[in-house]
């Protein structure tokens, strides 16, 4: 670890970019937040905590070559440590979050550790075995977990320099989104930085890696924990966000729609990862929505959205094989290209 | 006694779903190296139209050979329509795909047949054998589904090894480019793997549809034990997608009748993990795969 | 008409043109070797000429036959097979089932078998066995019987010798050598190394970054000392 922090303070230049970024996402995130209501707020809070997940879980697949069907249950590691902390003990916040962050960290260790030996389909159905294992803990001690019920947290309360009525969702927009400005800002810098391009380098190639001297199983582990980390900090906001941490937001579902969206948004970029966190958020609406606005029987509107859903990862894949980011990058490019020779052109 | 006799008898049954469930997915890995986790939503399918025809004609076995056919004709159009455009690509993309596929068929089933899971027969009786007085756990229906399931891998097996055809899917299997070369036509290898696999995974259904019911997300446990059970076996050996499927039903028989329901899916992750600490590449894993 | 002529072939893969408008023909009964460095295209040529890759421009004839976009599938029943670099060996199957899928297309593959195993003895011992349990000059012998079992009118190899003993080198190369006079068989080889690609070859032609710098009998291009020097390195 103190390699890295060396290399991150080492770089100022990447430093400065990462910093001027996180100011220009959070100065969007404040402007976007003032301007929501109540209802946008809360999708703004959720959108923000799936941002964290996604940033650690992008850089572990995209980068690290890592695929991992259990992110869902590192989330409920953080969340479950947050309602307990917060709920039962009473801490504060940020403490909680930091506590959260810690013990998915540590499993995180143990997790990745053992990933390293993994390879492909392999590290996906042992990952998959925890997503759908942990959860049964819950049920296993229902004293502590609160079994199928879960636990439920009071709200977090606006300082009161904001108003009196400065409204909960606001607040909480405001907590995700500075939760995902963290992440943003470490992981920007990590995917500049030397530890970035050393996941990469074993994820490209292995053996190549560690003949350069990179100790792959090390390199690996330590993008697993990265990522473990940004689950508990999403798994813990998403408690603060919604007030309950529950088994039922945890099942393998969830695990499967994390990797979904960062496939769909772009692997391996952080651009890709908000992509991602706006699809998680706003697809179920939308589909809803579209369901809702034909006139059918309640058989076929009730699965109306799932198989819209479905045949939007089929269809994405097929037509934006790099995901959203891929897409508009390619667009981007094209663009350009077409401005390119008109501008020359036109010069005399 | 009695109990762990029937708790065992009862592993290998529903460990025999497992397993074919767990060849379905290594044919269609050893075929296009992707896990296929729409089987469990195309096995739900070929199930739900065995229900139908079953209900319509009042003939069990006439469903369950319409099952197998569709079964068959589902596995070749999925992979000629869909997969075939995500092979070469990135192996997540292929994943992903897949996925989509399964939600969108368990939204299919239940606009066409409902959320509601319904029942469904057996093919034989599932009354308890009566042994000496008392009626153990294991009924004729279940040592039907193991026969079926024996059957099964024997006759892979046989195809395997034994047929022209079986050396030509292997080959292409090992070796797509190298196949290629000496005249093996490998894209329509890859078409009959995806439908023998679903074929075999559409007997899974029909063997565990008694147990489970129909429904668009009653076959979810069994694609994910299924799953399990393939990656324990190792996912290029039929033998240990068989192995696996049987010891994985054992396992979680036992833990379920002794410590409890809700510690099955935390006892398949320690098994798992376990075997793959030792074993990285499954219980049957031939060669160590290394990729440059 | 040679059996296989090779007409201005060139390959790109994307910016970088790896055969670069290559003329060559191989007489049956004869050995023509293609030799050059590491990156001067050689494999990219067998590639290309077998279908594995596409060509971008250019002609490839059997016995007058264009064959070039026919599918990798269907050039072997065309009479063209090709031995490829690495030896091509599926190791998860068996000595005689690797033979078996050469001829499998033929459907005629129990008669060549025995002929395959009368010139190549060792691989009858361990016909039960792994292919991947074999020597590296079994494997080569394995690579090429199975090459034989489609009875070609044509054969490509991509460096036999690659890895082998010295010994075992110099055997392989006598029984292509064998091979090509007794069976009347056309045997393109590719070679790194060119003095005794050379001495069984009758024709040679030396690659440069893609493009022909010689073409001439064996003899000459050996006896060439600057050509030598400058490309084949003895």
């Amino acid at each position: 670890m103190n390699t890295v922090l060396a290399r991150i303070q080492g770089s100022h230049n990447t430093l400065a970019r990462s910093l001027g970024l996180v100011v220009f996402a959070g100065a969007v995130l404040f402007i976007a937040s003032e301007a929501l209501g109540a209802y946008n707020e809360l999708q703004l809070a959720n959108g923000a905590y799936y941002f964290a997940v996604l940033a650690g879980l992008t850089v572990l697949t995209g980068l690290s070559g890592q695929i991992s069907l259990g992110h869902g249950a590192l989330m409920a590691v953080g969340a479950y440590t947050v309602a307990l902390l917060i709920g039962n003990e009473q801490w504060p916040l940020v403490p909680a979050l930091l506590a959260a962050v810690a013990l998915t960290t540590l499993v995180g260790i143990a997790v990745g550790a053992a990933a390293t030996r993994l390879r492909g389909p392999y590290l996906a159905g042992a990952t998959l075995a925890f997503a759908i294992g942990l959860p049964a803990l819950a049920d296993k001690y229902t004293g502590t977990f609160g079994g199928e019920n879960g636990l439920v947290v009071n709200p977090p309360t606006p300082p009161s320099w904001l108003g009196a009525n400065f409204p909960l969702e606001r607040w909480e927009a405001w907590i995700a989104g500075l939760g995902a400005l963290v992440v943003l800002f470490v992981m920007n810098n990590l995917v500049r930085s030397g530890v970035g391009r050393s996941f990469r380098a074993v994820r490209d190639d292995e053996i190549a890696a560690s003949l350069c001297g990179l100790r792959v199983a090390r390199v690996q582990t330590l993008a697993f924990v990265l990522s473990a980390a940004c689950a508990g900090l999403g798994g813990g906001l998403l408690t603060v966000v919604l007030q309950l941490a529950s088994p039922g937001a945890f099942q393998l579902e969830l695990s499967l729609s994390l990797l979904t969206a960062i496939v769909l948004g772009g692997l391996g970029s952080l651009l890709g990862a908000v992509w991602g966190a706006a699809v998680l958020v706003l697809l179920p609406s939308w589909t809803n929505d579209i369901a809702h606005s034909f006139s059918l029987s309640t058989g076929v509107s009730a699965n109306m959205p799932l198989a819209i859903y479905g045949l939007v990862l089929i269809t994405a894949m097929l037509v934006w094989p790099s995901g959203i980011q891929g897409g508009v990058r390619a667009v981007v490019s094209r663009v350009g290209k077409r401005r390119g020779p008109r501008a020359k052109g036109a010069a005399p | 006694m009695t109990r762990f006799i029937d708790l065992t008898l009862n592993g290998i049954s529903t460990g025999a779903v497992y397993a074919a469930v767990a060849l379905a997915l290594v044919l269609t890995w050893r075929a296009t190296r992707i896990v296929n986790f729409a089987q469990g939503g195309m096995l739900m399918i070929t199930t739900f139209i065995a229900s139908s025809v079953i209900s319509t004609s009042g003939s069990y076995w006439l469903g369950f050979a319409v099952a197998l056919v569709c079964g068959l004709v589902l596995g070749a159009v999925v992979e000629r329509a869909l997969m075939r455009r995500v092979e070469s690509g990135a192996p997540l993309n292929a994943v992903i795909v897949a996925l989509g596929l399964l939600i969108l068929l368990q939204a299919l089933a239940g606009m066409i047949w409902g959320n509601t899971p319904r029942s469904f027969p057996p093919a034989f009786s599932i009354r308890g054998y009566d042994v000496g007085g008392t009626h153990v756990l294991f009924a004729p229906n279940d040592t039907f589904t193991v026969l079926v399931v024996i059957g099964v891998a024997a006759g892979l097996a046989a195809l395997f090894r034994g047929t022209t055809i079986g050396l030509k899917m292997r080959a292409a299997a090992f070796q797509p480019e190298v196949a290629r070369m000496l005249g093996v036509r490998v894209g329509r290898m890859f078409t009959l793997g995806w439908a023998l696999a679903a074929l075999v995974g559409s007997l899974a259904g029909l063997l565990v549809a008694p147990a489970v019911f129909v429904g668009p997300n009653q076959f979810d446990p069994i694609l994910i034990f299924g799953f399990t059970a393939a990656v324990l076996g190792g996912l290029d050996s039929p033998v240990g997608a068989v192995v696996g499927g049987v010891a994985l039903g054992l396992v979680l028989s036992y833990v379920s009748g002794y410590e409890g329901a809700s510690l099955v899916t935390l006892a398949a992750l320690v098994i798992l993990i376990a075997v793959l600490m030792i074993r990285p590449g499954g219980l049957f894993s031939s060669t160590q795969e290394r990729r440059v | 008409m040679a059996r296989l002529e090779i007409e201005k072939l060139t390959t790109d893969y994307g910016p970088v043109r790896a055969v670069d408008g290559v003329t060559l023909a191989v007489d049956e009964g004869s050995i023509t070797t293609v030799l050059g460095a590491n990156g001067a295209g050689k494999t990219s040529l067998l590639r290309t000429i077998s279908g594995l890759e596409r060509a971008s421009d250019g002609r490839v004839r059997l016995d007058g036959e264009d064959i070039l976009g026919v599918p990798v599938e269907d050039i072997v029943r065309r009479g063209l097979a090709h031995v490829p670099e690495g030896r091509g060996v599926i190791a998860e199957l068996s000595t005689e089932e690797n033979l078996r899928l050469g001829g499998l297309w033929r459907g005629a593959e129990a008669a060549t078998l025995g002929e395959i195993y009368e010139l190549f003895p060792p691989l009858r011992e361990r016909r039960g066995q792994l292919a991947a349990s074999l020597s590296g000059g079994e494997r080569q012998m394995l690579s090429i019987g199975r090459a034989l079992m489609a009875r070609p009118r044509v054969l490509l190899l991509d460096e036999p010798s690659l890895g082998l003993a010295p010994l075992v080198s110099a055997q392989i190369m006598q029984l292509i050598s064998k091979l090509a006079a007794e069976s009347e068989l056309a045997v393109l080889l590719v070679e790194q190394n060119a003095r005794s690609a050379l001495s069984i070859a009758h024709r040679g032609v030396v690659l440069n970054l893609g493009r022909v710098v010689a073409d001439d009998a064996a003899q000459t291009l050996s006896a060439d000392e600057g050509l030598r020097k400058a490309y084949l390195g003895f």
